[in-house]
């Protein structure tokens, strides 16, 4: 009984608010986005809003458990976990069921569990038990392979489920390997990549590669630093100019023929309202119009009369934007943010380096969905389907990120006794 | 974007530099993390507050995609004739709808001869509402018919992305009075530039009554603002329906056509080609208003319209012109009367004047009726003898009382147009031509000034010459003689939206500048032509009823010559006043007399007692088509 006490004396009870905040504003909006006269009931459990307060029962006792569990069974069974989830992803290819085009679901009954909103706490406590090593220094390849791997295996294997969005988020995870120390050398590479990766889209390959030929010779004409390192700079260009030719072939010949759309219509190259760029260009219609205080409780009309796809899912926050206006944007986004510190604030705190890196997975990952799925609806970022944390409608979302945040609830809880 | 900016700034410090101890805790980079977090949130609310609170398309852009304005038609107005029969009024009919959007696969073959299309008719007609709009409905076929439609919509299920909404077509339950009437049509670019009360695909009256009382007719369209979902689903009126308007149905039309006459009118008409304008002397109401050959205006109305309309333009007859008012005539003999008129009125002609006639001896002008010489007014008239009313009128223009023959013409002129000729009535009776009473400068132009004289103009004593007049003028001319002196302007229209709502435009009494006892003799005149023994008209002679008339004839060089009539009845206290035009038919007396004598027993009694001469018309078929 003390014990117990202890941890709700112990928790971190602002997290938790802002917690619940996130969960009720998701189930009030659900419940706009899908509201009509026949059905204007919050409690209705044949519809959006009635289930979603299923899920949010259901994940409060699920918390609740994780709260009661020991501490240390979770960075004891962290590699168990991970590998069982492994092992889930693998068996979904083969059993599991197709939805949307995506093949990542399990059916049990009538009810559907995605496997992949699991991996993401299981990865991060992977990566945590990894990373938590008392010997372990990022100037080591092995380390930075290994690290990879445990990243890359589960996003590889929802990536075959053909659930891009899903394993993008896993590439979040680098923050979480910058803050242990990961050279910034090696993001400052990331980003050129990424870089050349848009630039060699927008603009004709040979152009690209003269301009890069240019720069190269400038360098070494210009600078003595660069010129002792000529061979190093002629590698680099030889190299970036493979990419870009590379990925050139890729984008024309490997995506598939809605991705590349989604993508020529981001980049601006293509503009079709109808097609690819429908959905961005409804959602901004129905989040611009809300203007500075929005159009009121269940008053909005672009997301309830379906002009918006997914209203309750993906695209959920143009309910918010047209019913609360700027305000309410502000308001949600200002939560988000102040969640996000709080668990940096948090993870910083933590005497125990597992529950640190564990930590900032929690916060990369959460980031990494609010960043990509707002973008998205703004039309900042293509469409890619992942779900805004806490708010979007669905079970395995809403219980993945549940178990994401309080297994380092719990973590926090106990931070003095762990070392 | 926001991460490269840090990278940048990151590396710029010195501080944060990552070589700086072998073994380092780098909790420093959470400041950085951080701050990621934080320009993210402060992007995203940069962008928001772009979009939501500065830009302002999206709201538009918002409605649009909600925001459906049914427009709801209102019934066009009715028209009833003088005697409260219905002559127009509205039957349902159906547009067909389409929402390409909303098109499945369907059997294009099926669905073509469903519609009586062709397949290439289909295939122009889904590009035309696919350009307009995905997902807004466009028009696919106009106008139709109620039978037609029961047909097509048993099989409307079949083919979704089309539906129907009801409008509706002008029907006639009585098929006459086709120009008077008019017809609608949809609105044209101009229509819709003119007025933008109009919209692409609304009915405007394009011709008669229709036309000119369109305003009226039309009414008021209602609007219904409802959302609709992505699938242009109603959902509901907006916000209570407080933006919606109730249309407003059009105005009845009360018509001084008197229906009946009108019928029987065309029916004596048939296979002739001409006019008959009947008018109630007391008010100007217009009693018939008969073209010939004429149109079931049925004809003009719905999908069938555009074919018809073509055959009928291309008809040598030209049904489509309206001769009771577009017809240009020489006014022939019935201009005697005018002439004898303005003599009596400005007093150089008296009642007891006489003069010779030596028949086809005659010069300047011969006569060509065989009577009696030397003669009187009363006879001249009756005989229609050209070289007395040559008198008459060489009297006026060439008396040197007014100084010169150009002002006598004035005076002249101004006479004869105070009878209502040379000019539109400009009432509701539309494409009116104004005739033609030359004026003095015309003649000065085509002769010079100074050189002409009554005998350059002198075919203007027997109506002939540079004068025209219509058959509106004509009937007009009857009743200026039938009221002894005065008229109204001629109308189709009674009352507007109630039955006693009268036009009080149309009820000014308009004076001519002829005396009223100068019509005493013109009256006896054509009094004589159907009663006296001599008369022109005799055999056409109504018993019991005291009708006046006057017989015309219009040379036609291009064929048999025109006949024509003009008539009032009865003498006292006249009902009816009427001009008879019977185009290539020879004398007046003939055709055009009977004719004007079975329209007024129609109209007076309401009874034909005469079969014969009835049967004699009916037969009659004067049109010889080339
Ligand atoms: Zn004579």
């Amino acid at each position: 009984m003390r014990e117990r006490k202890s941890i709700l004396q112990n928790l971190d009870w602002t997290t938790i608010l802002l917690y619940f905040l996130l969960v009720i504003i998701g189930w009030i909006n659900i419940h706009a986005a899908v509201y009509s006269e026949a059905h204007s009931s919050l409690f209705d459990f044949s519809h959006n809003s009635g289930k979603q307060l299923i899920w949010i029962g259901t994940s409060i006792l699920i918390a609740a458990v994780i709260l009661i569990i020991d501490a240390k069974f979770f960075s004891a069974f962290a590699y168990p976990i991970y590998i069982l989830i492994i092992m889930l992803l693998m068996g979904v290819l083969i059993g599991g069921k197709e939805i949307a085009g995506s093949k990542s679901w399990f059916q049990i009954g009538s009810f559907s569990l995605q496997p992949a909103e699991f991996a993401k706490f299981a990865t991060a406590l992977a990566l945590a038990r990894f990373l938590s090593k008392i010997d372990i220094n990022f100037r080591d390849w092995s380390t930075r392979i290994l690290a990879a791997f445990i990243i890359f295996i589960p996003a590889g294997l929802i990536l075959l489920q053909h659930d891009t969005g899903s394993a993008l988020v896993f590439s979040a995870l680098v923050l979480v390997l910058f803050r242990e120390g990961l050279s910034g050398k090696l993001l400052w590479l990331g980003l050129f990549v990424a870089f050349l990766f848009i630039i060699a889209l927008l603009f004709n390959k040979f152009i690209i590669i003269g301009v890069l030929a240019a720069i190269a010779v400038l360098a070494i004409v210009l600078n003595k630093y660069f010129r002792k390192r000529w061979l190093i700079i002629t590698g680099i260009f030889l190299l970036a100019s493979g990419y870009v030719y590379s990925v050139d072939y890729a984008f024309e010949n490997i995506l598939e023929d809605h991705q590349r759309k989604r993508i020529n219509v981001l980049l601006g190259i293509e503009t079709d309202i109808h097609g690819a760029g429908y959905n961005v260009h409804q959602s901004k219609i129905a989040i611009g119009s809300g203007g500075i205080t929005g159009k009121g409780f269940l008053n909005g009309t672009q997301t309830k009369f379906n002009f918006v796809p997914e209203q309750s899912t993906d695209f959920i926050f143009c309910t918010i934007g047209e019913e609360w206006g700027f305000i309410g944007s502000l308001v949600l986004i200002l939560l988000f943010i102040g969640l996000l510190t709080r668990i940096v604030f948090i993870a910083e705190r933590q005497r125990s380096k597992f529950s640190r890196i564990y930590g900032y997975g929690v916060a990369s990952i959460i980031f990494f969905h609010f960043a990509v799925n707002i973008g998205m609806t703004i039309g900042l970022f293509p469409v890619i389907g992942i779900p805004l944390p806490f708010i979007s409608y669905g079970g395995s979302s809403l219980w993945g990120f549940t178990i994401l945040l309080f297994i380092f609830l719990k973590q926090d809880s106990v931070r003095l006794e762990l070392l | 974007m926001a991460v490269f900016f840090i990278l940048i700034l990151y590396h710029s410090l010195p501080l944060f530099r990552c070589n700086i101890g072998m073994k380092r805790n780098f909790g420093d980079r959470q400041y950085i993390i951080i701050i990621i977090f934080a320009l993210t949130g402060l992007i995203f609310l940069v962008r928001l507050f772009w979009l939501q609170v500065i830009d302002d398309r999206y709201i538009l852009s918002a409605e649009s995609n909600v925001l459906q304005k049914n427009i709801i038609y209102p019934n066009r107005g009715l028209i009833y004739d003088r005697n409260g029969i219905l002559m127009v009024y509205d039957e349902a009919a159906y547009d067909l709808m389409v929402v390409p959007g909303q098109v499945k696969e369907i059997d294009t073959a099926a669905f073509c001869s469903l519609l009586n299309i062709t397949d290439s008719v289909f295939r122009v007609k889904m590009n035309k509402a696919r350009k307009y709009s995905w997902y807004k409905p466009s028009l696919f076929l106009a106008q139709i018919g109620k039978e037609e439609f029961g047909f097509i919509e048993e099989k409307m299920y079949k083919y979704p992305g089309f539906f129907v909404q009801s409008r509706s077509l002008r029907k006639y339950p009585l098929p006459v009075a086709a120009h008077t009437l008019g017809y609608i049509g949809e609105v044209n670019n101009s229509d819709i530039e003119k007025d933008n009360y109009y919209r692409s695909g609304d009915y405007i009256g394009k011709s008669g009554l229709e036309k000119f009382y369109e305003k009226q007719l039309r009414g008021r369209k209602g609007l219904e603002v409802v959302m609709v979902d992505v699938h242009n689903r109603e959902q509901g009126s907006y916000r209570g329906g407080r933006y919606d308007s109730v249309p407003v149905p059009g105005k009845s039309l009360y018509l001084s056509i008197d229906a009946t006459l009108q019928a029987y009118g065309e029916l004596l008409m048939q296979n002739k080609i001409g006019s008959i304008v009947a008018i109630e002397p007391k008010t100007g109401e217009v009693l018939c208003f008969v073209t010939s050959p004429t149109y079931d205006p049925n004809l003009l109305v719905g999908r069938i319209r555009g074919s018809n309309y073509k055959s009928l333009t291309e008809d040598s007859l030209k049904p489509l012109l309206n001769r009771a008012i577009m017809g240009n005539y020489p006014p022939g003999s019935t201009f005697k009367m005018v002439n004898a008129l303005v003599g009596l009125q400005e007093g150089v002609l008296h009642e007891y004047t006489s003069y010779s006639c030596y028949g086809p001896a005659s010069s300047p002008i011969r006569c060509t009726h065989d009577h009696i010489s030397p003669l009187e007014l009363q006879e001249a008239i009756e005989q229609s003898c050209n070289p007395y009313f040559w008198n008459v009128y060489r009297s006026m223009i060439s008396n040197p009382t007014y100084g010169s023959t150009k002002e006598a013409y004035k005076v002249w002129r101004n006479h004869v147009m105070s009878l209502g000729f040379g000019a539109k009535f400009s009432t509701d009776i539309p494409f009116e031509l104004s005739g033609n009473i030359p004026s003095a400068e015309y003649y000065d132009k085509v002769y010079y000034e100074g050189h002409w004289n009554a005998l350059t103009i002198r075919s203007l004593a027997i109506g002939q010459g540079e004068i025209l007049v219509t058959p509106l003028q004509l009937a007009n001319l009857a009743v200026v003689i039938a009221n002894k002196g005065y008229y109204y302007p001629p109308h189709l229209v009674e009352s507007l939206g109630t039955k006693n709502n009268y036009i009080e435009a149309y009820n000014t009494r308009i004076n001519s500048t002829i005396d009223s006892s100068h019509f005493n003799v013109v009256q006896e005149a054509m009094l004589e032509v159907f009663e006296g023994d001599h008369g022109t008209a005799r055999w056409s002679k109504l018993p019991g009823v005291k009708i006046c008339g006057k017989t015309g004839t219009v040379q036609n060089p291009h064929g048999e010559d025109h006949s024509m009539f003009i008539a009032f009845a009865p003498k006292e206290n006249p009902k009816i006043a009427m001009s008879v035009i019977v185009e290539n038919s020879g004398y007046g007396s003939t055709w055009a007399a009977p004719i004007a004598s079975l329209m007024i027993e129609k109209y007076l009694n309401d009874t034909i007692s005469r079969p014969m001469i009835e049967n004699r018309i009916l037969n009659g078929n004067l049109i010889t088509k080339e």
